[in-house]
This record gives structure tokens, C-alpha cells and sequence, in this order.
């Protein structure tokens, strides 16, 4: 919504890690409109429920189209307007929780076919909009209110995840890092393929992590996150690999395919092997 | 006297090849001008099992498979043992007196079909040794036959120059045999060939045509028995510029992606069948919620959960009605024939596209596979619509109006959030009581651009009527006319339009003291919905997996109306 609507009643809490992220969006969108010469109506997102999934509502200016979909089905979503419009660019906006849980399922399938929209994961370690609940990036132990005595699962490593089942794009930033990460946005909307930028957004309310991510020497807390070498090749996956080996949490682009085929180049490739027939000549070819 | 209509039944195991001679021999009759309809039921498994398909034949329209059959043909023991007591007084069974022995039981035909064909040169011959001793059963000119094996073998580059030939002698072979049995089921008369343009097809691809004619561009979907061949068609048909056709990882995905579709301006559709459309809950709520066009195909089969995969069954009412939680109310049509698949298509497209929304097809197991004769439709008399799209500038408020509004598509001015919580006009997510108020009346009053359904009537001033849904419509129109030959007065009314049922049909059946429904599930589901709306609706159920029999009907609908005289109270 391009101006304050007083009907829409959904506020992100003060430090939310999510502002920075939609600071970052729209730069990246609007980086695209200027470079393409495109109306912002050109695009898509489509966002997940969760805190992170109010982004569609709370983007400040000209307006994208969006829809605010199921909890974990934004790819499905994405698939049906991406290759009904192969014109439109098309971001998702996604929670931890959705993406990584209720949506596990469906991350893979995209890798496979290198649907070419853009992925932008919120990652708080928490379902915040649920109050609080561990994610699937929660870490083993961690306290939430539905793990009173601990959480009893190791944490997911996503971007191991992401790089394990073929994304042919991988970014990793941060939500303070606001210029950097729309950089990560704006080159994850432009590779011609599945595309995740997987963002470390904490949430200040149930899980407040920016001192662990960025470190605090007075208090002997190292950082977590650290900026990937200029030097890293991202089209070598195995130096990919080895990246999300040094552990913690690596900003940049961790991989990037340097010829990647997107889905609708490979159904318009199948397709020239086809021969299409109108409704009649179909009908026709049933004729007694 | 010559007969006027003729079944056949072929039993055996999975994988022996006789199904598609089945078809085969359905597809050659009508070639030759007569009317043809099979039926079919298999296990769930890719050979084996027990599996049989039926073909009637008649010089007139066929409105079932046929109740008793007029030929058996046994390729095992198991067969015949489980088959017999459905051939009828006079009836013959066919058997393979080479692979089975037979007590002479006076009405049995042993011929040594793979012997006789084997004889031609041909090793797969024993089928049109088989063909052939029908055809001479019901006495019909080998002509008929003889023409099929011409043009389904014409390829003579592909299959030989000598497949032909033998195909042809071993028809001749099956015929002489038959002929020195002595078995004889009376002559067939001559074909009435209807004077249109014809075509030959089951109901799954009558379905896919008529969606292809609707203007569909985008389809996704998963296998699933007995929807798997409206995929199958799609990945090789919906082809081209401008066309999407993908085989998704799951029935969730389907929903979901043919929703974004839909929003993104196709005419997209999925089809599936009971466990595939139990996942597609939310998403259909989804796309009532934020008002997208999309069609859902529910191929149903025997339930609940996996249930009787390649059974037939009318038991997803229920689920087609009130798929997803909430206020929810999608409208349904259901076809009752192989040709009004084709039309069924049609409307739901036209529908979906006109209230801006979700509409059920729900087809069945018995129509999906089944493969019937029927007039070819005149594309350019069959109506297709496209959905009002705005063409404003920005600022539009998309759900402003309480009733259907102009939907903007991306890529163009009219940005707005397609949400499923509940929303303002814009899209916003709200909470205000007014607002739910507001957007759940406008949901449903879209529902009212939907009552142009047409249905038929007949007999209308009798007190007690029948009104099947579905693919019940067959048996249940039979045995109609049955039971006005026997000077019952009952009348008769059928539609496809489900919901919102045509107004006017409802007014009729509101002033009925009784009006039976013959379907198949336990429950009686769809009467359950009459007697919510008012009207004195009671079911004649089953729940065996197979279509109803007309002589069952006949009997069950007498006893009902006896009863219902003798008390004299409204049921
Ligand atoms: C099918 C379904 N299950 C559960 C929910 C409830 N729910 C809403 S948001 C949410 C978790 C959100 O967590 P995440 O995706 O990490 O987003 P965040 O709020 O942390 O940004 C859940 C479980 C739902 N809306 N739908
Ligand atoms: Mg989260």
C-alpha cells in the first residue's frame, strides 16, 4: 500500500529485522524498473504468512501487483504466475517457517526445474507471527514456547540446503545490511533461474540475535556473520560448499550458475518438438 | 425378430491384450453406423488381476453399459466362474478351448483362438479369430470388421504388408467356427447412422477437448487413477505459444500454481481425483478468497482416503460442495454422459471466468473411462467467455463493489494484493467487522451470475419424481422410460449444474411430493443438499463400486413409490 491505510492494522514490532529487508526490496525493484525502463507493474510479489509475509502490504511507494497467499505455498504460487507470465519478474517474500518447513517440500522442485523467480527468506529462527515458536533454523536447545525445556532437533543449515539441491543462486545477507542486500536481491531478480537470497532478519521480540550476528567486543561475543572474499568464485559449487563449511553466517553470493537454463526456456525448447493442433483439428482426429 | 442391441463382455486377466480389442471392436461398429458404449473396470496394478470391459452395441443411442450380457467372453476359469450368472437366458460363453477346460454346460463355445490364429502366419491373430466368431454370433456382416483391420493396420511401411491379410483370415477363421457351433444369438439390424458428423471418445478426453475449446492455456497436475489421462492428453495436446502444460510434484503444487496462474490472467485447470483433491483444500479456499478463476477436476472414484482408486463412485458431494473451511460455497457442475463432458468443460470455464472463482467439474470414474460415440460438437456454436479485465490507471480499488468488479491483471496499471485473509478494497489485510461482512456477502453474491444453468423435464405433472446427478443420469433415464412403458407416472429432471442449481428446477422440484435420487454413495448426498433446500428429496443409493443396473432401478424406484402411495405421506 503506497499510502498509510488505517484500515490495515499489522505493525512490525520497533527493530524488527524485516524493516531493513523491505528497505532493501524496494531498492532492488526499483533499481529493476530504472535499468529495464519497466512499470513497477511488471512486478510480482508473492509472499508467505508469517510477519515476513506482510511485506506485500507494508512496501512504501509506487506499487508492485502481489498476492498474500497460504502459509508455506508461495512457490507453488510463484510456478502458476511465472509460467503463465514468463514476461513478469517475479520475487516471493517468505518467513523461515514457511519456506523452510510447511514449504520444505516445495524448494526442491524449483532447483529442478531453475523456475527463474526470486526467493527472499526472512530468517528470525522463530514462527513470530505464532509468538515465538522455534523454526527449523532454531538451534538445538533453544528455548521458545513450545520447547519449555529445549528444543530437541539440530538446526537446519539452509544455505547448505539450498546449495545441496541445485539453486542455481545463492545469497546470503543480512537486514542491516541494507545496500548489500539489495544488491543480493536485485542480482538474484536478474540471473535467468531459481534464485534465493536467504536473509538473517532477527525478530527484536522473541529471539533478538543481532548481537550474536554482528558480535560485541566489549562483551568477548564474536561475530556470527562475515563477509565472503572477494577472491570466492561463486560459479564453483565447491567452493561454495567450503564457504558454508567456515560455519557461521557468510554474507554474499555464495553460488551463482554462470549458464543457467531457466524453465521457460526449456518448455519453449521442448515444445519445438511438439505439434500443436487447434480445438477443431483435435476434435476432428476423434471423427468416426 | 433382429435384435436391436447386443453386450458383450470380456474377462480375464490384465495385460492379455483384450481391452483394446474391446475398444477396438466398439470402434469398428460405430464406424459401420451403429451406436457402441464400453465399460470397464481394472485392478489397481499394471498386468494381472482380474479385469474385464464391456461393450454394447445398438441401433440406437446407448444410454448404459447394458444390464445383462448377451456374450461372455471367458479367458480364464476365474472368469467365468465370477462372470456367468450375468449372461443372460440364451446367451453364449466364448472361451479358449486350447488354454481351458470346460464342462459342457450347453451354452458354453470353446474355439481354439490361439491355435486358429497362429495358423494365419500371424502370432497375435487370436484376437480377430475372436472377433470374428462374435460378429458371426450376432450375425453381422464381416464387411464391418474386415474395414477396422484395413484402416487400423493401413500403415503397411510401420506394420507390413502381410499383417492385413492375416488379420483378415483370422476373422474369417472365427467366424467359421462359430458358424459350425451352431450358436446363434439372432441377427443384429442393420445400423441407423445418425445423419451428423460423428465422433468416438471417452469422457476424460471429451472433458480435455471441451476445456481446450474454453480457451484453457495453463495446466498443471499429478497422476492420479482415474484422472491420469486428462494429464497424459495435456502433456501431448496443450502444446505451443502461449501454452503450459507441466506434470507438478504434488496436488498442493497443482492448486496453488493454477491459482497464480489464473491470477496472472490463464484460463488454467487441474484435474484429480479424490486423495489429490482432499490436498487441494486450502488452495480452493484461496482462490474463493481472493477471487481467482481456475477449474478443479474431480474424476471421482471410490472413497474415502485412497479408497477403491479405479472403482466408480459419486461420494465427493460433499467434498466438491465445501471443499475448504470458512464460508465457502464453490460452484459445481457435473456431467452425466461421455458428451456432456465435453460441454461441462465448457460452462465450468465460462463460469469460473464470469464469477471470478473456483468451480468444480466433477466427473467420475464410469465416464472417464468409458468410450462412447456421440455428435460432434459445432465448435462455433459452443459459447466461450473471457473474464471482465480492467483497463484503468493505478489506484483501483479491486474489491470495492459488492458485487463482482473488473480484475486487473499484472503487467498492467490496477496493482493490488490478491489475499487470502480477508481484505479491504484494496487487497490490505483487515480485521473490522464491517469489512468481513461486506466481503463475504460480495463472495456469495457472485454466485447468483451463475443461475443460467439449463436442465431437462419430462412428465413434469406427475407428483413423484426421479432425478439422478452425474453419471447416474444413464441408468437413471432407462429406467425412466422403463417405468413409463409400465405406465408409472413419475417424471422425470436431470441437470449438471449443481451450484447454484438452476432456479426455476428448483421451484419445479420445491412443489413435488417426492422426488427420489438415485446415487452412488451411502449417505445419499445429493438429496441431503435437495432437503436443504427445500425440497422432499430422498436417495436410492449404492455403494458397490459399479454403476447402477437398470433392472435394479426399475425395481427399487416401483418399490419406493408403492410404499410411498400406500402411506400417503410425504417422505
Ligand atoms: C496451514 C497453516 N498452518 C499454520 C498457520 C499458522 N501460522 C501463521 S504464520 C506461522 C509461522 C510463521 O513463521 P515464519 O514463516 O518464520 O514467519 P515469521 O512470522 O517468523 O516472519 C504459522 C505457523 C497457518 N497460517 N497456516
Ligand atoms: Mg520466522
Amino acid at each position: 500500500m503506497s499510502d498509510k491505510n488505517p484500515e490495515y492494522d499489522f505493525k512490525w514490532c520497533p527493530g524488527c529485522g524485516d524493516f531493513g529487508v523491505r528497505r532493501a526490496l524496494e531498492q532492488a525493484v526499483e533499481k529493476r524498473t530504472i535499468e529495464l525502463e519497466e512499470p513497477i507493474e511488471q512486478n510480482v510479489v508473492v509472499a508467505g504468512i508469517g510477519c515476513s509475509g506482510n511485506m506485500v502490504h507494508l512496501l512504501e511507494g509506487p506499487q508492485p501487483y502481489g498476492i498474500h497467499g497460504l502459509h508455506g505455498r508461495t512457490l507453488p504460487i510463484a510456478l502458476g504466475v511465472k509460467m503463465a507470465r514468463p514476461d513478469l519478474n517475479v520475487v516471493i517474500a517468505a518467513g523461515d517457517g514457511d519456506f523452510l518447513s510447511i514449504g520444505m517440500e516445495h524448494i526442491a522442485p524449483q532447483a529442478q526445474r531453475n523456475l527463474n523467480v526470486c526467493a527472499v527468506v526472512m530468517d528470525n529462527a522463530v514462527y513470530g507471527l505464532t509468538k515465538g515458536q522455534g523454526s527449523p533454523t532454531a538451534s538445538l536447545g533453544m528455548v521458545t514456547p513450545s520447547t519449555p525445556y529445549g528444543k530437541p532437533e539440530v538446526s537446519l543449515n539452509a544455505l547448505r540446503l539450498y546449495l545441496a539441491i541445485g539453486a542455481s543462486y545463492v545469497a546470503s545477507g543480512i537486514s542491516s545490511k541494507i545496500k548489500d542486500l539489495a544488491s543480493l536481491i536485485y542480482e538474484g531478480m536478474e540471473h535467468p533461474g531459481f534464485s534465493i537470497v536467504h536473509v538473517q532478519s532477527p525478530c527484536t521480540y522473541f529471539h533478538n540475535t543481532y548481537e550474536q550476528l554482528k558480535g560485541n567486543p566489549r562483551k568477548g561475543i564474536a561475530p556470527l556473520a562475515w563477509t565472503i572474499d572477494d577472491d570466492h568464485d561463486p560459479s564453483d559449487i565447491h567452493a561454495a560448499h567450503e564457504v558454508v563449511d567456515k560455519g557461521g553466517v557468510p554474507l554474499g553470493i555464495l553460488y551463482r550458475d554462470d549458464a543457467p537454463v531457466p524453465f521457460e526456456d526449456r518448455m519453449t525448447e521442448m515444445f519445438t518438438r511438439a505439434k500443436p493442433r487447434t480445438a477443431q483439428e483435435l476434435i476432428e482426429s476423434y471423427a468416426i | 425378430m433382429e435384435k436391436t442391441d447386443f453386450v458383450v463382455r470380456f474377462a480375464g486377466e490384465g495385460g492379455q491384450g483384450f481391452l483394446s480389442v474391446a475398444v477396438g471392436f466398439a470402434s469398428a461398429n460405430t464406424q459401420a453406423g451403429y451406436h457402441a458404449q464400453t465399460f470397464a473396470t481394472f485392478p489397481s496394478q499394471i498386468t494381472g488381476g482380474p479385469t474385464w470391459m464391456q461393450v454394447r452395441i445398438s441401433t440406437k443411442p446407448i444410454l448404459t453399459r447394458g444390464d445383462s450380457l448377451d456374450v461372455l467372453v471367458a479367458f480364464n476359469e476365474h472368469s467365468y466362474e465370477t462372470h456367468v450368472d450375468e449372461v443372460r437366458e440364451g446367451g453364449v460363453v466364448l472361451y479358449d478351448s486350447d488354454s481351458m477346460n470346460m464342462d459342457d454346460d450347453g451354452r458354453s463355445l470353446g474355439i481354439a483362438f490361439d491355435k486358429l490364429g497362429k495358423s494365419t502366419g500371424n502370432a497375435r491373430a487370436a484376437n480377430m479369430v475372436m472377433m470374428g466368431a462374435l460378429a458371426e454370433l450376432m450375425k453381422m456382416p464381416l464387411d464391418v470388421l474386415a474395414d477396422f483391420v484395413r484402416r487400423r493396420w493401413a500403415n503397411t511401411a510401420r506394420y507390413g504388408p502381410k499383417i492385413v491379410p492375416q488379420n483378415i483370415e483370422a476373422l474369417a477363421l472365427g467366424k467359421q467356427a462359430a458358424a459350425e457351433s451352431g450358436f446363434s444369438l439372432g441377427k443384429l439390424a442393420p445400423p441407423e447412422a445418425p445423419g451428423y458428423k460423428q465422433i468416438f471418445t471417452n469422457g476424460n478426453s471429451a472433458l480435455a477437448l471441451g476445456a481446450v475449446h474454453a480457451g484453457l492455456n495453463f495446466y498443471a497436475g499429478y497422476p492420479i487413477s482415474p484422472a491420469t489421462t486428462i494429464l497424459v492428453w495435456m502433456e501431448e495436446n496443450l502444446v505451443g505459444d502461449g501454452k503450459f502444460v507441466y506434470q507438478v510434484s504434488s496436488e498442493i503444487e497443482a492448486i496453488n500454481a493454477i491459482v497464480g496462474a489464473g491470477y496472472g490472467g490463464a484460463k488454467a485447470m487441474t484435474a484429480t481425483a479424490g486423495p489429490g483433491f482432499s490436498l487441494m483444500s486450502e488452495g480452493l479456499g484461496l482462490a474463493w478468497m481472493a477471487e481467482i478463476p481456475c477449474v478443479v477436476v474431480d474424476v471421482q472414484r471410490g472413497g474415502p482416503a485412497t479408497g477403491l482408486p479405479t472403482k466408480t463412485e459419486q461420494s465427493d458431494f460433499f467434498a466438491a460442495m465445501h471443499p475448504a473451511h470458512g464460508d465457502v460455497s464453490l460452484p459445481i457442475i457435473a456431467p452425466g454422459t461421455v458428451e456432456e463432458c465435453f460441454y461441462a468443460a465448457v460452462a465450468a470455464f465460462n463460469w469460473a471466468e464470469r464469477y471470478q472463482g473456483p468451480v468444480i467439474l466433477l466427473s467420475e470414474h464410469a465416464l472417464s473411462e468409458r468410450e462412447q460415440n456421440f455428435r460432434m460438437p459445432d465448435l462455433d456454436s459452443v459459447h466461450v467467455e473471457n473474464r471482465v479485465v480492467y483497463d484503468g490507471g493505478n489506484g483501483y480499488l479491486r474489491y470495492e463493489a459488492s458485487e463482482m468488479s473488473p480484475m486487473p491483471l499484472p503487467g498492467s496499471p490496477g496493482s493490488y494484493v490478491a489475499n487470502a485473509s480477508e481484505h479491504d478494497p484494496m487487497g490490505d489485510t483487515t480485521h473490522l467487522p464491517d469489512r468481513h461482512v461486506q466481503m463475504t456477502e460480495r463472495r456469495f453474491s457472485k454466485l447468483s451470475l451463475l443461475e443460467d444453468g439449463s436442465y431437462e423435464s419430462q412428465n413434469i405433472d406427475a407428483p413423484i419424481a426421479i432425478m439422478p446427478w452425474g453419471g447416474s443420469k444413464g441408468p437413471g433415464f432407462e429406467a425412466y422410460r422403463q417405468l413409463i412403458a409400465g405406465e408409472m407416472d413419475v417424471a422425470w429432471y436431470f441437470t449438471m449444474y449443481l451450484n447454484p442449481l438452476p432456479p426455476p428446477l428448483l421451484n419445479e422440484l420445491r412443489g413435488k411430493d417426492l422426488v427420489l435420487v438415485p446415487e452412488l454413495n451411502f449417505q445419499g448426498q445429493f438429496s441431503s443438499y435437495l432437503r436443504s433446500k427445500g425440497v422432499r428429496a430422498e436417495s436410492i443409493t449404492q455403494y458397490t463400486g459399479l454403476p447402477f443396473k437398470v433392472a435394479d432401478l426399475v425395481e427399487r424406484v416401483s418399490e419406493r413409490i408403492a410404499a410411498y402411495r400406500k402411506e400417503g405421506v410425504p417422505a
